[in-house]
Order: C-alpha cells, then sequence, then structure tokens
C-alpha cells in the first residue's frame, strides 16, 4: 500500500473518531464453535428480551451475519448503545466430510460446506463497516490459530477498539491465562456465555471500550 | 522422485509484487499441492483476503481449503504505529489436506506435511 494511502487511511480513523457515532456497531468474531452467537444471544436475553439465533454443536451453524440494532448496556448508572453483528466464523479450510460426523446426509453436508465458504466471505467483508469487535476465542483451544492471528491483527491494522472474550470458562480444561499470555497488547474478559459466568465484567468492559 | 515440493519465496521477490499478484501466485500453488514458503510473510489485510479468495475457490472435492503457518505480529515502533506498516513474518501456507499444525505457539512451530 502506498504511503499516502496509508497516511489516508489513518487519518479517515481519527475523523471517524472525531464524528463520534451516536451508536458503535460492534462486530462479535472468532473461529467457528467459540461461542459467538451463544454470547450473542446472551446480551440479547440481559438487555432486549430475545435472542440472536440458534447455535449448535455442528460447526458454522451461522452461515450470514446478522445484525441487531439499539442493544442498550447499563452498567453502573453509564448506559452505551450498541449495534451488534453476529458473524459466521471464520476459518482457512471447509471440509464437508467434517460435518459427516455429525450425522448430516452428503447432500446437507455439502451445502452447509458452501454457505459456511460464502459466510467467511461475509465475516471478512463487514471488518470494514464495524467500530469496534468482540472477539470470542474458546479458552480451551489453543489460541494461537492463524484465524486468532489474523483477526486480531486486521483490527489493530484498522485502529479498532477490542475486547478479547476467553469463553468456556465453565469446562475443567479452560485455560484464559494461555489466551492473556497470547495477546497481552488487548484487554481479554474470561466469561461463560453459556453460563452467564463474570458476565457483568463483560458488560462493565463493553461500556467502557464501545461507550 | 515422490514428495512434496517446498518454494521458498525470498524477500526481495515478495516485496517486488503486488498483494493481488503474492495472493494468486500463492494460491495457484498451493492448489496444486505445492508448500510455500515466504520469507517475510503476508500484512494482516492480505492474510485476510487470501482466506477470502481461498473460500471463493474450495470446490468440496479437491481443494478444502489452506493451512496458514505463521508467528503473531510483533508491535512495530512509533513509525509503524502512525503510518500503520506492519512487516510480516515468515509464513508457511499448503494446502489444507496436506500440511496439519502439531503445536503453534508465539516462538515455535511444529507441522506435519503428509507426502
Amino acid at each position: 500500500m502506498s504511503l499516502i494511502l496509508r497516511i489516508k487511511k489513518k487519518f479517515s480513523v481519527i475523523f471517524k473518531f472525531l464524528k463520534k457515532k451516536n451508536r458503535m456497531k460492534i462486530g462479535i468474531y472468532g473461529p467457528p464453535n467459540a461461542g459467538k452467537t451463544t454470547l450473542a444471544n446472551r446480551i440479547l436475553r440481559d438487555w432486549a428480551g430475545d435472542v440472536m439465533g440458534s447455535v449448535s454443536e455442528i460447526p458454522h451453524e451461522t452461515r450470514r451475519a446478522r445484525l441487531r440494532e439499539g442493544v442498550t448496556i447499563e452498567v453502573d448508572g453509564k448506559s452505551v448503545t450498541i449495534d451488534i453483528v453476529d458473524t459466521p466464523g471464520l476459518a482457512t479450510k471447509i471440509d464437508f466430510h467434517d460435518f459427516l460426523k455429525y450425522g448430516l446426509s452428503e447432500e446437507e453436508a455439502k451445502r452447509r460446506a458452501k454457505e459456511a465458504t460464502e459466510g467467511v466471505i461475509e465475516a471478512i467483508k463487514w471488518l470494514d463497516d464495524l467500530d469496534g469487535v468482540i472477539l470470542v476465542m474458546d479458552a480451551t483451544e489453543d489460541p494461537f490459530t492463524q484465524v486468532n492471528i489474523t483477526i486480531v491483527g486486521n483490527i489493530e491494522a484498522r485502529n479498532l477498539p477490542l475486547i478479547i472474550v476467553a469463553n468456556k470458562i465453565d469446562l475443567p480444561n479452560a485455560s484464559p491465562a494461555r489466551i492473556k499470555a497470547a495477546f497481552p497488547q488487548h484487554t481479554v474478559v474470561p466469561i461463560s456465555a453459556l453460563k452467564g459466568l463474570n458476565i457483568d465484567t463483560l458488560y462493565r468492559c463493553i461500556a467502557e471500550k464501545f461507550g | 522422485m515422490e514428495g512434496v515440493q517446498l518454494n521458498l519465496i525470498s524477500k526481495e521477490k515478495l516485496e517486488k509484487m503486488s498483494s493481488m499478484e503474492k495472493l494468486r501466485m500463492i494460491l495457484d500453488e498451493v492448489k496444486s499441492g505445492t508448500i510455500v514458503v515466504l520469507e517475510s510473510g503476508l500484512t494482516p489485510e492480505e492474510e485476510a483476503k487470501l482466506i477470502e479468495l481461498t473460500m471463493l475457490e474450495i470446490d468440496h472435492e479437491n481443494f478444502v481449503g489452506i493451512e496458514v503457518e505463521t508467528y503473531p505480529q510483533k508491535s512495530g515502533g512509533f513509525f509503524s504505529k502512525l503510518f500503520g506498516k506492519k512487516e510480516g513474518r515468515l509464513t508457511v501456507i499448503g494446502p489444507a489436506n496436506k500440511l496439519k499444525t502439531l503445536v503453534k505457539r508465539d516462538d515455535l512451530i511444529k507441522a506435519l506435511v503428509k507426502p
């Protein structure tokens, strides 16, 4: 990228900040099965009284980005209203054979794989239209995946505020410390989106970062 | 002789190529079964574009995607923060059905290449 383009990009970020939108558009990102939709459902259930979408143990359940506008979160007398984009899981490979293990027919598995590839493209495209990102990682898994590294790199390159969520801390082999050690330059909040553990800390963090 | 071809691309060669030239070259080589080693890696934006292009090329029969091995970006100095220029690090890219990550840490990557 030329120097002029890079300077232009930097200044567009500053102008965007000065313009200060009334509502920030926040993307929920992460690899498949990290718990993105479970988290989106938790936030909506707590603050809007409904849910974002269905969850499943089969990877790539969310294959289209979903937008929910105007979710107001109130913490310590402070309120923040955000638009939430629940994105499909990012991956570098999608093999329909992986879905057969869950009992899907070959036709269903191939369709799911095709829709999943389109979902990944959609999730990447959304990065250009966001004001902040919540990156959900599975705390029972190795955090140094290419997907995590690519998402963090892109968010840093765009100067977007980022919260890393170390999800699934209700599971015995969860290690949020491993995620904190892997990305020490970013805020890491350990939670269980499913059980609601430590969720108030996340809401406080959302109000601080995106308010 | 049977085996897996490795293409080691120098930093100098990569610097002469545009982003799209690099990504097209990588995908063409990887789709033909070659493992590509980039001395200076890709920028985060190029990595995202590579994932996007890979998704477009998955045919669910012969090509199911890529495996990428690279270290996390190092934090840059004042000028790299100001101008957003971050240099990529050594990166290995291969077909997902041939290259498998075994261990990945911030300073060590172990991978398995299947013939």
